[in-house]
Order: C-alpha cells, then sequence, then structure tokens
C-alpha cells in the first residue's frame, strides 16, 4: 500500500480524498439517523407527555378521594404518528389503582412536575413511558397522584428505518459525488505540475533559460531550486567551456612556437643526428595536437549526443563543404578526392555538427592512411529510406582488424603504428551513427584499401 | 606571397615570421588589432593570417569588420580551438579557411594556395624561367604553347628548385619540405618526384641536374 | 329462539369439556376428508356467517369449521382470561377486540388482502375491519303518526319533550351495563356532542326499557311494545324488519355512529394460518360479496363512508382503550345509570 501510494501524488490525492468522503459520508449517515432519532422521539415524547398531562390535569380532589377521568382524546392522540400499543398506570398514594400494575416505575430523584420519559422493557416489548406526578389535596391532605402512560416504540422505528435508509442513499450518493469530484480535483490540481513538466521537458538541449511564468505558490521553492540548478548548470557549463577554450590556447599556442622553431631548426642544420632529434619533435608535437583534438571532438560528440539538436540538413552540401575542407591536405600528397552526389537534394533530420564531425573524421582517416597518389572516393547515395555516405580509399586496409575492434576507443589497427592517431576516430563516426539512428560499417575494400559506409535514415 | 600575421604571443609570431620567410614570403606582424590595423591602412596583402584570441579584442570581431568594410583581402584564421561548432562559426563569420595550432607550414602553404585560387585574382605573378612560364597559383608551367598541370608534390619541389636556380638542394632537405614529419619516406621517394618534374618540363630549356650525393639543381640550358 | 339457544348451549356445555366462558351457540361445518378445523370464535350468529362459511369451505373443501358464538364480554373473556384456543375471533365490539390487541393477544398477520385495506380498517397488522355498520334508530310509523320522523338528535329531544304520553315506557336501547355493544354506542355517542346526555335525560324521565338484546329490541318494535329503539345496529334492523312494515330504520343527520367489525387471530391460535386464510377471504372480493348479499352486513367501503356525510365510524385507536377501563367504566355507568335509570 505503501509503495503504492509513494509512486503517484495523484492515487495518494485521490485515496486521501475519497477517505476524507468515505468518513464525512459515514458521519453523516450517523447525524442524520441520529438527529431523526432524536427528532422522532422527541416528537412522539412531546405527544406521550400530552397524553400524560391531559389525564393529570383532570384530576380532581373529592371527598371520597381523588377522581380520575381519563379523556378519550389522551389516549386517542397517541396513535396520530403510529399505531404503537399503549400502557398506562395511575398510582395513587402509593397505591395503583388503575391501570396495568408492572409497568415500571420512573427512575428516583426526579422532578416529577413536567413530565419525564424514560424507555423501559415491558412485558414482550420495550416502551417508552412518560410519567407525571400531581400532588391533588383530599381533605385537606395532599395526596400525591402519579399517572404514566407508556408506549411501544415501533413506529419511530419505522420511520427512524426509513430515514436511515434514506440518509444511507444520501451517504452514498454524497459519497459518489465526492468521488467524481475528487477525481476532478486531483487532476485540476495536478495540472500545473503537468504544465510546468511540459514546458521544460519541451526544451532543447541547448535551452539553459530559467524556468519563467506563473508558478503556483506551492511550487515555487521547486521552481526556484530548478532555476538556480539550471543556473549553477549554466555557469559550470560556461566556466567549462571557457576553461576549455582558455586551456586549448595555452596548451596549443606554445605547442605552435615548439613546431615552428623545430622547422626552422631543420632548414638551418644538416646534421644526420639533429635532424633525427627535430623529427621526432616535430611527431611528438603532432600527436599532442591531433590527441588533444579528437578527445575535445569525441567528447563533444558523446554531449551531443543525448541532446540532439535536430534540423533539416542537405547532405549534399555537407559532403561537398568537407570534401572542399579535406581537399588541401589530400592534395599535400597528391591524393586526389573524388566526390559523387546525386543532382537533386538529400535531406535528412539530424545534428549537422554530429554528422559533419564524423564525415571529417572518416575522410581525415582515409587521407592519413592512404599513400601518396592514392585515390579516395566519397559518394553519396540514396537508397530504400537510406541515405549512404560511402569513403573508399586504396590504403592500407583493415589488415584483419574488424570494424567492430577498430570503433572501440583507443583502439588502433595493427598496420598504423607509424601513423599519429588517437584511435578514436572511428568511435566517434560510429557514435554518430547510433545516435542518428544510422549504422556504420567498415570492410577491406576489393583491389585494396577500406571501404567505410556511414548510413543514415532517410526522414 | 605579403602575409599580414596576427599573433600578439611573441615567441609564436616570431617563429612563424622567420619560418614563411624562410620559404621566401614576406611577413608583417601585428601583434594586436589596432596594430593589424595601422598595417592594413598603409599596405596591401596577398593573405592575412589572424589568431582569434588577442590583448584588445576577439579576432571575430575584427572578421566581422573586415568583411563589413568590404575589405577582400583573404583570411586564414589560426585558431587553437578544434570544435566544428568553432570552425562553422568562423567560416560563417566570414574566414576564408582555418588551421588549427599547432600546423604544418606545408598544409598552411596548401590552404593558402587554395584560397587565393578560389577568389581569383591576379595577385600572383607568373615567373619566367628559361624558357617556360610557371604560373604557382594554377599549378602550370607552360612549355612553348603547352600548358602542363603540375601536382601538388610536383608544384612544391619545382617552387623550391626555381626559387635558386643553381643551387644544389639537399635530398634531407627536399624531403622536408616535400613529406610531412608524420609520413614514413622511402629512400627514393624524392628521386620519384624528381623524375615526375623532369617530364613535366620536358621539351624545355629547364633541366633538373641530379649532383650526385649532394642534390639537385635546377639549371638552364 | 333464546330458550333453544340456551338449551343448545347447556347440552353443549354437558357433553364438551367445559369451557370456563358462556357460549351462546356452536356449529360443526365438516368437510369430507377434513385435513384441518379452523376454530373461530364470533358474537355475530351463525344464521348470518353461514354463508360465509360455506362460500370459504368451497374455496378450502378440506377444511372444518368449527363455529362458537358468545356473547361480547364472553369472547373476551375467553382469550384475555382463558386464552382458549381459537384460530380467529371476530366481534363488534371494537374497544375489547382493540384490548386484545394492545395487550398482546393478537397475532400479526400480513397478506395482500390486507394490504389493500384502507388506514382506518385496521390497527398494526393485527386488528382487521371486514364490514362497517351504521348505528341507527328504529321507529314505529304507526307511534310517530301525525308527528315528522325525527331527522336530528335536537328533534328527537323536542319530540319527546312535546309528547311525553305517547313515548312513556315505549323506549328501548341496549343496557350499556350488559351488552358490550351497548356500551360502545353509549359511550362513543357520550364523545360526539352533549346532546347524548340531554337526550339520555329525556328518556330517561320517560322509563325507558332496557334490552340485552337486539332481537327483542326490534320484536318488541315491531310487535308495537316500543315507538322506537334507539342506537341500534343497522344490520340487524335491516335483516328483522320486513320491507315496507311499520318499523323504519332511521339515520339521525346529525351524526350516525358507524361500527367496524373486526377480527383478529390469537396469539395462541394452532392454525393461525387458517385463521389468517378466512380473514383474507373475508376480504376478498367473492367474501365482500358475500358479506353484502349473503349476510347482509356492509363491506369496507371508503367511497360509501365519503358518500354519507352523516357517518361516524369509530375510530380504530387506543382511545377505546379509555373507556375499558374500569374506573372510567365505573364513572361512565354511574353517570348513565343516573341519568337514565334513576332520573
Amino acid at each position: 500500500m505503501k509503495t503504492y501510494l509513494a509512486h503517484s501524488i495523484r492515487r495518494r490525492l485521490v485515496l486521501q480524498l475519497l477517505i476524507v468522503a468515505a468518513v464525512l459520508a459515514v458521519l453523516l449517515y450517523f447525524s442524520i439517523r441520529t438527529v431523526a432519532d432524536d427528532a422522532v422521539e422527541t416528537t412522539q415524547d412531546s405527544i406521550l407527555g400530552a397524553a400524560t398531562m391531559a389525564i393529570a390535569d383532570q384530576l380532581r380532589g373529592a371527598d371520597e378521594g381523588v377522581e380520575i377521568d381519563i379523556p378519550y382524546s389522551a389516549f386517542s392522540m397517541l396513535s396520530s404518528i403510529s399505531q404503537d400499543r399503549v400502557f398506562y398506570r395511575i398510582v395513587v398514594g402509593g397505591e395503583t389503582i388503575t391501570g396495568y400494575p408492572d409497568l415500571p416505575d420512573p427512575p428516583q430523584g426526579t422532578s416529577l412536575l413536567s413530565p419525564v420519559y424514560f424507555s423501559s422493557p415491558f412485558r414482550d416489548t420495550d416502551v417508552r413511558i412518560a410519567a407525571v406526578e400531581r400532588a391533588v389535596l383530599v381533605e385537606r391532605s395532599s395526596v400525591p397522584v402519579l399517572v404514566m402512560v407508556a408506549q411501544t416504540r415501533q413506529g419511530q422505528a419505522a420511520i427512524v428505518a426509513s430515514m436511515a435508509n434514506r440518509a444511507a442513499a444520501l451517504g452514498l450518493g454524497f459519497f459518489a459525488v465526492a468521488a467524481i469530484l475528487s477525481l476532478l480535483t486531483a487532476s485540476s490540481v495536478l495540472k500545473p505540475l503537468h504544465r510546468l513538466a511540459g514546458s521544460v521537458g519541451r526544451r532543447g538541449p541547448q535551452d539553459l533559460r530559467p524556468v519563467t511564468g506563473s508558478t503556483p505558490a506551492e511550487l515555487v521553492p521547486f521552481v526556484l531550486s530548478l532555476n538556480g540548478f539550471i543556473s549553477r548548470l549554466r555557469a559550470a557549463l560556461t566556466r567549462t567551456e571557457t576553461f576549455i577554450a582558455e586551456a586549448a590556447h595555452h596548451i596549443r599556442t606554445p605547442l605552435s612556437t615548439v613546431r615552428a622553431q623545430a622547422e626552422i631548426a631543420l632548414r638551418q642544420t644538416d646534421d644526420a643526428e639533429t635532424r633525427a632529434t627535430l623529427h621526432k619533435m616535430i611527431r611528438a608535437v603532432e600527436d599532442s595536437a591531433r590527441s588533444a583534438s579528437q578527445l575535445l571532438d569525441h567528447a563533444t560528440v558523446v554531449y551531443r549526443t543525448d541532446q540532439r539538436d535536430d534540423a533539416r540538413i542537405d547532405l549534399r552540401t555537407l559532403v561537398q563543404d568537407v570534401a572542399r575542407m579535406s581537399d588541401p591536405t589530400a592534395d599535400l600528397r597528391d591524393i586526389t578526392l573524388d566526390v559523387t552526389v546525386p543532382d537533386i537534394a538529400v535531406e535528412i533530420q539530424g545534428d549537422r555538427l554530429l554528422i559533419e564531425s564524423a564525415l571529417r573524421n572518416l575522410v581525415d582517416n582515409s587521407i592519413k592512411y592512404t599513400l601518396a597518389d592514392g585515390l579516395i572516393g566519397i559518394a553519396l547515395t540514396v537508397e530504400s529510406g537510406r541515405a549512404d555516405i560511402i569513403v573508399t580509399d586504396t590504403g592500407r586496409g583493415l589488415s584483419g582488424a574488424t570494424a567492430k575492434e577498430l570503433t572501440e576507443r583507443f583502439r588502433r589497427g595493427a598496420n598504423v603504428a607509424d601513423v599519429v592517431g588517437s584511435g578514436l576516430g572511428l568511435t566517434i563516426v560510429a557514435e554518430v551513427a547510433a545516435a542518428h539512428d544510422g549504422a556504420f560499417t567498415l570492410a577491406d575494400r576489393k583491389g585494396g584499401g577500406a571501404c567505410a559506409r556511414l548510413s543514415l535514415p532517410l526522414r | 606571397m605579403r602575409f599580414l600575421l596576427v599573433e600578439d604571443n611573441a615567441d609564436l609570431g616570431q617563429s612563424v615570421q622567420k619560418r614563411l620567410a624562410m620559404d621566401g614570403h614576406a611577413v608583417d606582424w601585428a601583434q594586436s588589432l589596432a596594430d593589424a590595423e595601422d598595417h592594413l591602412g598603409v599596405a596591401s596583402y596577398d593573405l592575412i593570417l589572424l589568431d582569434i584570441m588577442l590583448p584588445d579584442g576577439d579576432g571575430r570581431d575584427f572578421l566581422a569588420a573586415h568583411r563589413r568594410a568590404q575589405r577582400d583581402t583573404p583570411v586564414i584564421v589560426m585558431t587553437a580551438r578544434s570544435a566544428v561548432s568553432d570552425r562553422v562559426a568562423l567560416l560563417d563569420t566570414g574566414a576564408d579557411d582555418y588551421i588549427t595550432k599547432p600546423f604544418d607550414f606545408a598544409e598552411l602553404e596548401a590552404r593558402c594556395r587554395a584560397v587565393l585560387r578560389r577568389r581569383g585574382g591576379a595577385a600572383q605573378t607568373q615567373i619566367s624561367f628559361a624558357d617556360l612560364t610557371f604560373d604557382p597559383l594554377s599549378a602550370t608551367v607552360t612549355v612553348g604553347d603547352e600548358v602542363r598541370e603540375l601536382r601538388n608534390r610536383e608544384l612544391r619541389l619545382f617552387e623550391i628548385l626555381v626559387a635558386a636556380p643553381g643551387r644544389i638542394h639537399s635530398k634531407a632537405q627536399l624531403c622536408d619540405r616535400l613529406f610531412s614529419f608524420a609520413e614514413a619516406v622511402s629512400d627514393n621517394a624524392i628521386e620519384v618526384y624528381v623524375g615526375r618534374l623532369r617530364k613535366k618540363l620536358a621539351g624545355s630549356a629547364a633541366k633538373i641536374e641530379t649532383v650526385r650525393g649532394v642534390g639537385y639543381r635546377l639549371t638552364d640550358t | 329462539m333464546r330458550p333453544i339457544i340456551t338449551a343448545v348451549a347447556l347440552i353443549c356445555a354437558s357433553i364438551w369439556p367445559a369451557q370456563a366462558f358462556e357460549i351462546e351457540e356452536e356449529h360443526q361445518f365438516p368437510a369430507p376428508n377434513a385435513s384441518a378445523e379452523l376454530r373461530i370464535l364470533s358474537t355475530t350468529d351463525t344464521i348470518t356467517f353461514t354463508p360465509l362459511i360455506e362460500g370459504f369451505q368451497k374455496n378450502h373443501p378440506d377444511l372444518a369449521v368449527r363455529y362458537t358464538v358468545a356473547s361480547s364480554q364472553e369472547v373476551f373473556r375467553a382469550i384475555y382470561d382463558d386464552s382458549a384456543q381459537f384460530d380467529l375471533v371476530i366481534s363488534s365490539a371494537m374497544d375489547l377486540q382493540m384490548k386484545l390487541a394492545n395487550d398482546g393477544f393478537a397475532a400479526s398477520h400480513s397478506s395482500d388482502a390486507v394490504e389493500a385495506l384502507p388506514v382506518w380498517a385496521f390497527w398494526r397488522d393485527q386488528l382487521f375491519a371486514f364490514a362497517q355498520e351504521p348505528v341507527v334508530m328504529i321507529a314505529s310509523q304507526a307511534a310517530f303518526k301525525g308527528l315528522t320522523l325525527p331527522r336530528t338528535r335536537q328533534d328527537l329531544i323536542r319530540i319527546l319533550r312535546d309528547n311525553p304520553e305517547r313515548f312513556r315506557a315505549r323506549i328501548g336501547t341496549y343496557d350499556p351495563q350488559q351488552s358490550g355493544a351497548g356500551y360502545l354506542f353509549a359511550t362513543q355517542d357520550s364523545r360526539q356532542s352533549d346532546t347524548f346526555w340531554r337526550l339520555a335525560e329525556v328518556m330517561g324521565a320517560l322509563s325507558p326499557r332496557l334490552y340485552a338484546s337486539t332481537g327483542a329490541m326490534i320484536g318488541d318494535v315491531q310487535s308495537g311494545k316500543l315507538a322506537l329503539a334507539y342506537n341500534v345496529l343497522g344490520s340487524y334492523a335491516t335483516a328483522r324488519l320486513p320491507a315496507g312494515g311499520d318499523g323504519v330504520v332511521v339515520e339521525l343527520e346529525d351524526f350516525t355512529l358507524t361500527l367496524l367489525r373486526t377480527g383478529l387471530i390469537p396469539r395462541n391460535a394452532t392454525r393461525p394460518d387458517l385463521g389468517g386464510a378466512f380473514l383474507d377471504f373475508l376480504l376478498s372480493d367473492e367474501g365482500r360479496r358475500l358479506i353484502r348479499d349473503k349476510a347482509g352486513l356492509p363491506p369496507i367501503d371508503e367511497a360509501a363512508l365519503a358518500a354519507g356525510q352523516h357517518l361516524r365510524p369509530i375510530r380504530l385507536d387506543p382511545g377505546l382503550l379509555v373507556f375499558v377501563d374500569p374506573l372510567k367504566r365505573r364513572r361512565f355507568l354511574n353517570e348513565w345509570s343516573a341519568a337514565l335509570i334513576h332520573p
């Protein structure tokens, strides 16, 4: 039960409201019953009392004793509410002179000038008794006369029962209405929560604005905390970005100096040993620079795949742009980039930066591992609902490793020890493919080299 | 080429300036944006090499202003940031290309050449040697009526040789300049490219002479 | 009639185990292969009830019926004091029946027939009325020759006062001391208006004759001995007076009491279901028809009651207990005697 409640405010709310309604309904029922009971009893008591008083009022003191004349109406009026049995007893000076002698005495200690009511079992049933006492003057002495009139209360019971039924129906009706209302109330009370969740949920991944808009008083602390959290997050991200930029700058600028100086030194010496040292230096600089780049790239990709910033992208222009950017690098080694794109635009829904990053990595990879004078083909095709970017090269191929192995982080092929690389390039491509519900395949190409295929669904 | 180098770091700026000069380029070095503006006010350049983080402002603002003023000097941005988004943003702001620090000077040269080629313009003059004309930008040698295209390494090799005709260039030095430091280079790699270049020069008075054990030199026969 | 009845009663009393109460008649209505016997104690004479019993036996051919007649006082005593075993008790004495029911001697009975009764015709689920009869005056037309028949009690008082000689010793009424019905009529009459006591005084001055039996009273009107009989049960009157005869029934217009003939099932009945069955039969359409046509009694009819504005039904409520109270009874009878017997 606790678990059932713990996981839903709505259920909790509804359940509690229903419990309250049930309690109130039951209270209503019992209140009505009690009130009805009291009301009917009071009414019947009044009539019983009136009957008793009617008899008492007719008491006269005469020479022979107390004269008693029971008015017809005294008993006749008792049938006004119900057909209950009637009993009576008149006691003069302690002696029952007429009526039912076994009618019980009234409780001691109460003044009987006005009718006293009490209930008692009598013979085969239960009765309500009204008792009144009068002092009658007989020959200068005061004689106490006790007049009691009793009535069964089956009529009252019947009325109370029917009222109780009505009260029960009322209670049930009330509960049913309360149940419906509590469901409605729960929905309406929770609406602001849903609205807040919806508006925050609809935000894009880059949206770190504080949550504004009117919120109910109870949600204000939560929204304030949320906004506090958002601003701390934004500050942290900004700090991180700034830090990265600063770090990048402060690391790379001296590295550039080292590299430039090494190249200068290289021009100025013919000593083989010195040359070898300087070559090593330059390689080391290139290594660290490339690793840093790829690490940053990878981190960005991982971050972005969680929060893609989707838009409609024309793959054709993207492929052409990447090819153009890579051209000079390829050209340095007389590698030709052969780009094939269809005549029409190829639009997909995706994150531009992620796909461009993946493609750059693929092309850079190919350029790195292709021999001079080689050929790299970049083709964009559309086939059965998918857009494929195929990068082929005439490089070293995979040399037995599988695509899965190569796309592991920091995993490098067995045949590339002499080439600078961090091993993250293909990992990035695989992750970008996964983020777009696409596929990445890597295989040896017939005739030497490798063929990488990045397949993205057309949407 | 005439470069305007905008870089505030003293060591780096000095190194780049010296290294580019070694390749025969003329480099003016400004250490701040204000400085750069001064330079631009008095001289014209083939290309601006722009650093992003400068003491008196962000290079991107300079870039934006440069474009707004519709000056058509191409700009290559030297950036320490390598995130794709940054690169894309740079290009959107108006850079013609960018290169990540630390960079390979050969790559820089290739990018400059590409940018200039894209921009068109008759900035580069043609070089005449012996009985041929050499257009470094279009990477062609014209022998007689025939226009022969040079591939990248052939072009670079020829540029090195034609910059100092008659001088002997050692294999080692040629290797440095033609191949990246990350590559493994075979022993006869230079010979291969010399051979290819010779083919392109066939029929002209320009000849590449092998000086056994020393190197190569370009001569006008 | 009376002596024969008494003889029969004595014979019955000698043959059967002695009853503590006095029986006037007892008649057995057999049935072939009787599976059970319904025992009825009643104040109504057998002749009147026979068609009803026969009609009942037509519907229940396997039931025998034993019909016992006694005076209303004896009927009351039989149940109240002697706890005699009967399955149904029928009486015109509404007050005594009420006392039996109130004091717990009646069994409850419910059925569609009793559910259909109007609210004034039953008390609780224990006392049920099956006939409503006006309490009337019988006048001898010959005796009233030259006078207009009285329409109200005021008229009657005036006529009596103005013509004492014509009516001296020629007025008859029930003796309330002896006749339960008579007591009921007198007490209810006294409730309706003061004219009762004035009438009583006027009658008392004229040496009225007191009767314990209706038959005798009506017979004396027919024979000319009485000029008028006051407070007679209308059904008896209609039954015994020949049509077009000298005696006429007068329903006084100031008010005419209406008596309810009631039945109850004793609590100690051996076959209460049979008693209930007979009761239901009396209230059924067949029963009502027999009551009206064969028994000569008016069945329960709310419309008829509403139609007669002068009709005052005696209420079937605990008020009836008042005059059953011995003190009250003694007091009333003293007053009544003072008015009627010793003027």
